[in-house]
């Protein structure tokens, strides 16, 4: 490329680039680490094996666990559909699809509680048949999965809107049946673009904190998610062990990225 | 296997692709399905495949109704526009395709399918490529690995979607002759599309052209080419002249010139318009007695090429087109700006655009 600017402009701008770079995202990553070695390691290990820790873990696992592999179902479908398909509504699905992008997750956590909660419309129904969802396990599956919803098919749709409906022709014209179809031309042609959406929506569920915040009810060991028992520890003013804790979804972070350079770099390389 | 369509239409939304279309293809023929972009003829090819469903009509092979088979059942080879070859797969996994996917029953074992995937692509002339990926191969070698990838399955019938539109004029020239020998060697009942005439002529067995979602004729190269049924057919197959003027008493009337027309044409119209290709324009120093002339000057003159084409002005001021044969062109010894004569050896007249009133001298 031809560089036209001179030199002080291009140094001013990388420097500007550089210092917000440093000064948002990498001094608050450094900061993580270090807060959380302040008492040591021994202290960096004991809080991280405390019983409540442990159950925030296993239950955003679970939690990232459902809401991933459903919406990768998801994602295809709708992706599926409105990439290869004209129908009436389409607009409408694309929008809806959006629309956990453009709520604030504490409306969305709220929603929940209006629906399922004691005082919610299905809520006597629900107390009925024993259920519950408001303050309990499943309503911080719902509300992960209802954040995390763009992700898988927000990726997909542009990459089999490109990729058209040629391939799928061919095959069926040469005797693939739907499922011969979808396995050998379909998933081969969307797996990076599927990857990515998966990452992506995974950062996303068990990152989660204000949608889960309010159906959780911050049960201690019991519907505390990783974010949430950072926020609790923190509250508390157990700082190191806050940083800790927090260092778990730090390290989720990089490993994302990590993943999500490699992604761009074969899909860069495949053409 | 034989092709016939009946009576098909198709629409998509308002608009009518295909109307009232019928269509016969012999068992071994190739066919080729010609019109401008928007005439309909993928559309066609299309409901043959049974990629598309048509609204009415049916479509019959060997005389039995295919209309709501699915293509997967058809026994047809599909060959795209713009190849379709799955991307992720190598040309080897791209020809073995077809017979991996059968049922299990039915499939061949590995070393049957290798074996069978290499005569193919011996057959097109690919075999170093098996390895390759489609974004490694140029245009050409993409379309013939389609057509392995077509063949593969033993189809009954060929059907091909612009074949050679994407490629460039000597690799098509090439691959059309390729085409027609090994049509001639497989025997294979095929169809194809095309926009291109030269294409149409040269390849097909019969041309069916098309316009507007209606086939507005079918018949031999040969035929299509010398006896257009239409203005459009006209038009559409190569160039042409036109001299509008009216008819009066059996006399087709035209500024430069006066033509008498054959007994049992119209002897009246308004308006007419006289058709007539370039090679069937001849120039002259002197008037010929016999034929319609007119006078004209010589404006351009393109010499390079087995033609040589000559572009004049009329006195009223129109532009005509007459080609020559090279040696006509040397005894003339035309010169830029010189006023000649030009004599017309034969023409068509029609009355109105669709055409049915055609008279030819």
């Amino acid at each position: 490329m031809r560089v036209t600017e001179p030199a002080s402009v291009r140094w001013t701008l990388i420097a500007i680039a550089v210092l917000f770079l440093g000064l948002f995202l990498v001094l608050p990553l450094a900061t993580v680490l270090l807060e959380a070695f302040r008492n040591g390691a021994g202290a960096y290990l004991a809080a991280l094996r405390e019983p409540e820790a442990l159950a925030a873990v296993r239950l955003t696992l679970l939690a990232a666990g459902i809401a991933v592999p459903l919406n990768v179902v998801f994602g295809i479908a709708a992706a599926w559909a409105i990439a290869k398909f004209e129908f009436p509504g389409k607009q409408a699905l694309m929008t809806l699809i959006d629309l956990p992008f453009s709520v604030s997750p504490v409306v969305a956590g709220l929603i929940y509680v209006l629906l399922f909660g004691r005082q919610g419309w299905l809520g006597p129904w629900l107390a009925a048949h024993d259920v519950t969802v408001i303050f309990a396990v499943p309503g911080i599956v719902l509300a992960t999965l209802f954040v995390t919803v763009p992700f898988v098919a927000r990726e997909l749709i542009p990459v089999m809107q490109a990729q058209g409906t040629e391939e799928e022709e061919a095959a069926r014209v040469l005797g693939a049946g739907g499922w011969q179809t979808f396995w050998r031309v379909t998933i081969p042609n969307i797996k990076w673009g599927l990857l990515y959406g998966v990452i992506l929506c995974n950062a996303r569920a068990m990152g989660e904190f204000g949608a889960v915040s309010v159906v959780s009810g911050h049960i201690r060991g019991r519907t505390t998610t990783i974010p949430l028992h950072v926020e609790i520890l923190y509250n508390e003013y157990h700082t190191a062990a806050a940083f800790a804790v927090a260092s778990l979804l730090a390290l989720l972070a990089l490993v994302t990225l990590i993943i999500k350079t490699f992604v761009e770099w074969k899909v860069q390389h495949e053409h | 296997m034989s092709i016939e369509v009946r009576n098909v239409t198709k629409l998509f939304g308002h608009f009518a692709a295909l109307k009232d279309v019928s269509l016969t293809v012999p068992s071994g023929e190739l066919v080729a399905l010609l019109g401008p972009s928007g005439s309909g003829k993928t559309t066609l090819l299309r409901i043959i495949a049974g990629l598309e469903t048509p609204d009415e009509g049916s479509v019959h092979f060997d005389g039995e109704d295919a209309t709501a088979r699915n293509p997967r059942d058809r026994r047809v080879g599909f060959v795209f526009q713009h190849y379709a070859l799955f991307r992720q797969m190598t040309v080897f996994d791209n020809v073995a395709f077809g017979l991996r996917v059968k049922p299990r029953f039915e499939r061949p074992s590995p070393a049957k399918i290798a074996e069978r995937v290499h005569e193919l692509l011996a057959l097109v002339q690919l075999e170093r490529m098996a390895g390759r990926y489609p974004s490694q191969l140029s245009g050409g070698q993409r379309q013939r690995v389609a057509l392995a990838r077509a063949l593969a399955v033993q189809p009954k019938i060929l059907l091909l979607d612009e074949p050679f539109g994407a490629l460039d004029a000597k690799v098509r020239q090439e691959l059309r002759r390729w085409l027609r020998r090994l049509h001639d060697e497989i025997g294979i009942t095929s169809v194809f599309v095309t926009h291109d005439q030269d294409e149409a002529l040269e390849v097909a067995d019969r041309v069916a052209v098309l316009h507007e979602g209606r086939i507005e004729q079918e018949g031999s190269p040969e035929e299509v080419y010398n006896h257009p049924v239409s203005p459009f057919v006209f038009h559409f197959l190569g160039n042409v002249n036109l001299f509008h003027g009216r008819i009066e008493g059996g006399t087709m009337h035209v500024g430069e010139f006066s033509l008498e027309l054959p007994k049992g044409t119209q002897a009246d119209a308004a308006s007419a318009v006289a058709y007539a290709r370039p090679h069937l324009l001849d120039i002259d120093h002197t008037p010929l007695p016999g034929r319609p002339h007119f006078r004209a000057t010589i404006r351009h003159i393109n010499a390079a090429g087995p033609v040589v084409r000559v572009e004049l002005a009329t006195g009223s001021g129109g532009i005509v087109h007459a080609e020559l044969p090279q040696e006509r062109y040397r005894v003339l010894g035309l010169q830029r700006g010189a006023e000649v004569y030009v004599s017309v050896k034969d023409m068509k007249v029609f009355t109105s655009p669709h055409g049915t009133s055609g008279a030819g001298i």
